[in-house]
């Protein structure tokens, strides 16, 4: 489904990526593990398509199709998703508006109609009660006055409705409280199919107790140096990043 | 004492001339016309050096002056009527005119909504009508040269008195639709006595492709415990050069809500005079403008508080695409006995490419000690961290730029009460952005 190849970025002369490769395959949810600053954010950035980073070297290949010649939008519609890390406040963009803009937006770029106004509002509203979102948050501003909880339900949300295949999700766990954290990952492994492929990526093991991974990549240095099953992250959380830190020390 | 000629100008020339060849024949008292162009003369077009008018140069922008349009026939009224398209959708009572006449053939005058009267201005200047008295409310507007102008050269206009609570919203509207370029120069007056509320949408719309100059002044005196709301459009063409003026006087404890939206004209200016007359009122003067090309829009703004206890807010939101200019000038005037004056005055620019510019002058002005005042000016891009997120959820660049534009301007239009003028001023940030993708 995804494949990185010898992944080289660099943001304003700093290299952050080194070389990265990995595999993701259909069905399969990877996690991605790693110490602050080892890139795990940059990579989710540079799939999702954000301007800033500047690739050097490598590819990304999503089904065979190379993201890299791909505006965001366009790797939207190839069926990217990123669940952001910090999702944005967009003051006078209406939460449903920004929904029905972006979805069919996307039914567009794939050649089908775009869904009906009494259609789109029940599938809001059903994807909503599932996420036990208030009514209210639909009718404000994009994740505007939204807790940092009610923005990553708001993110969960749009991956539901989006459906899309390669779903990223960027340190979803953070500034969630037990039952937010339970919630956001019932909503992401109710999505879980096998079409459907995850990128979890995440601090903590506590998240990984929710959504169970299939692989779990420790990240360091910009590249991936270890690859195992879901146990690694138990061995993480019980170690520390301490013994990657001092390989690249030595 | 060696007598000084001043070098004039060839439009200064021309308007001279104009004023001379009119001055007979346009309706009422001659005296006060010669006395203001005698005043606008003495100082001529206004040009850089002159503060008031540093960033949109009249002098240069002004070369020729057109002629001044005649009546039109009554076909050719119901022709330019008929192709009007602004707020098509709100239904009020229409008050149109055409080259800068009233058409009074349009108005029904024995059937008028209950508590609004009309006075056509051509008549009432030849008949010396008692309201005539009540024209020029701000004083001190008579110094400013396009309103000097628009004195010496009215020659039409309305004077409309609203009593008690007016549902019907009044809609002035303008179509210039002479083939050939003309000036017009028309005068309005909105009486609105103590107690009475009423919406005032006011449209200005001119064929593309003609150098047309309309110059109007719309005055308002609102009286004690009044609500006026005041929703303007400039639809004007796209070679038109359009002044405007809007001086109002405000009673105590009333609210006044106008809105100046621009999305026509080569080259526009429109002035916001305002006095706020008496304790406890509400005053809110916002402005959204869509600027591309080689446009130039100038929004100048003073306002007065000549009472205790007021509360003015201004929101001037101004959006250049290729190398249009906008202009905000704003001044809040707080005299030493405006105690307890509230007023917070906000322009945004929007640049959205390389060779636009804006120009943004706030001015405070406060004698008195125990007030609130702010004013904040911003000029700035798309946020480009925005714009990924709306990408990254599919939408294509202009879309999600749109989107972006469309909340920005929102915020100075949504506060317009009436729905369907509401409604058509989003069509006309919608439409001005489907014309740029």
């Amino acid at each position: 489904m995804l494949e990185i190849k010898n992944l080289v970025v660099q943001i304003e002369d700093k290299r952050i990526l080194n070389g990265l490769d990995l595999t993701v395959n259909k069905g399969e949810v990877a996690a991605i593990m790693g110490p602050n600053g080892s890139g795990k954010s940059t990579l989710s950035y540079v799939i999702a398509g954000k301007e800033d980073y500047e690739v050097l070297d490598g590819e990304i290949l999503l089904d065979g199709q190379n993201l890299l010649e791909m505006e965001p939008d366009q790797r939207a519609a190839a069926g990217v998703f990123l669940a952001f890390q910090y999702p944005l406040e967009i003051p006078g963009v209406g939460t449903m508006t920004f929904l029905k803009a972006a979805l069919n937006a996307q039914r567009k770029a794939r050649g089908q109609d775009e869904l009906s106004t009494p259609d789109f509002i029940k599938q809001v509203n059903a994807a909503a009660a599932k996420l036990e979102m208030p009514k209210d948050m639909l009718k404000r501003a994009l994740n505007v006055g939204f807790s940092g909880g009610e923005k990553k339900r708001m993110e969960i949300l749009q991956m539901a409705l989006l459906q899309p295949s390669f779903c990223i999700l960027d340190e979803t766990d953070s500034g969630l409280d037990i039952d937010a954290l339970r919630i956001v990952s019932e909503g992401v492994n109710a999505l879980r199919s096998p079409d459907r492929a995850f990128l979890v990526i995440t601090h903590y093991q506590r998240l990984l107790n929710h959504i169970v991974p299939d692989t779990v990549h420790v990240m360091h240095g910009g590249r991936i140096v270890r690859t195992g099953g879901k146990e690694l992250a138990l061995e993480l959380e019980a170690n520390g990043y301490a013994d990657y830190r001092e390989s690249e020390a030595a | 004492m060696a007598d000084v000629t001043l070098m004039k100008t060839p439009a200064e020339s021309a308007l001279a001339q104009a004023f001379e060849s009119a001055k007979n024949m346009l309706p009422g008292n001659a005296e006060s016309r010669a006395q203001a162009f005698e005043q606008f003369s003495s100082r001529g077009l206004p040009h850089r050096r002159v503060e008031e008018f540093k960033y949109t140069d009249l002098r240069a922008l002004l070369r020729e002056i057109a002629p001044f349009a005649n009546v039109p026939s009554a076909e050719e009224a119901k022709a330019a009527l008929r192709e009007s398209k602004a707020f098509a959708d709100v239904s009020a009572l229409q008050v149109p005119f055409v080259n800068g006449h009233f058409v009074r053939e349009a108005v029904d005058f024995h059937n008028l909504p209950e508590g609004i009267e009309i006075v056509p201005l051509r008549e009432a200047l030849a008949n010396g009508h008692e309201w005539l008295a009540k024209l020029s409310p701000v004083t001190w507007a008579s110094d400013n040269p396009i309103y000097q102008l628009n004195t010496s050269f009215m020659a039409d206009g309305v004077m409309i008195r609203v009593a008690g609570a007016v549902e019907t919203p009044v809609h002035l509207r303008f179509v210039t639709a002479a083939g050939s370029a003309v000036a017009t120069a028309t005068r309005v007056l909105v009486v609105v006595e103590d107690d009475a509320s009423v919406t005032l949408l006011e449209s200005h719309e001119s064929t593309d492709g003609t150098n047309h100059q309309p110059n109007d002044v719309m005055e308002m005196i609102a009286g004690d415990r009044s609500n006026v709301q005041h929703v303007r459009l400039n639809a004007e063409g796209d070679k038109t050069l359009a002044l405007s003026t809007l001086a109002m006087k405000i009673g105590g404890e009333a609210t006044f809500n106008s809105i100046n939206v621009v999305a026509g004209a080569a080259t526009s200016r429109h002035q916001v005079y305002a006095i706020l007359d008496g304790e406890n009122t509400n005053l809110r003067v916002n402005g959204a403008s869509m600027l591309k090309g080689s446009q130039h829009s100038d929004s100048t703004l003073v306002v007065e508080h000549n009472a205790l206890h007021c509360e003015s807010r201004e929101l001037f939101k101004t959006v250049i695409d290729n190398e249009a200019t906008g202009v905000f000038q704003g001044k809040i005037i707080v005299p030493h006995h405006a105690q307890k004056t509230d007023g917070r005055m906000m322009s945004a620019a929007l640049l959205l490419a390389e060779g636009g510019s804006m120009n943004n002058k706030p001015e405070l002005e406060i004698f008195a000690d125990d007030v609130q005042c702010a004013h904040g000016a911003t000029c700035g891009q798309l946020d480009e961290d925005l714009l990924f997120y709306l990408m990254a959820r599919g939408l294509p660049k202009k879309d999600a730029e749109s989107l972006l534009v469309q909340a920005f301007l929102g915020e100075a239009i949504e506060f317009v009460e009436n729905e369907s003028a509401r409604e058509a001023l989003v069509t006309t940030v919608e439409s001005w952005l489907k014309a740029r993708a």
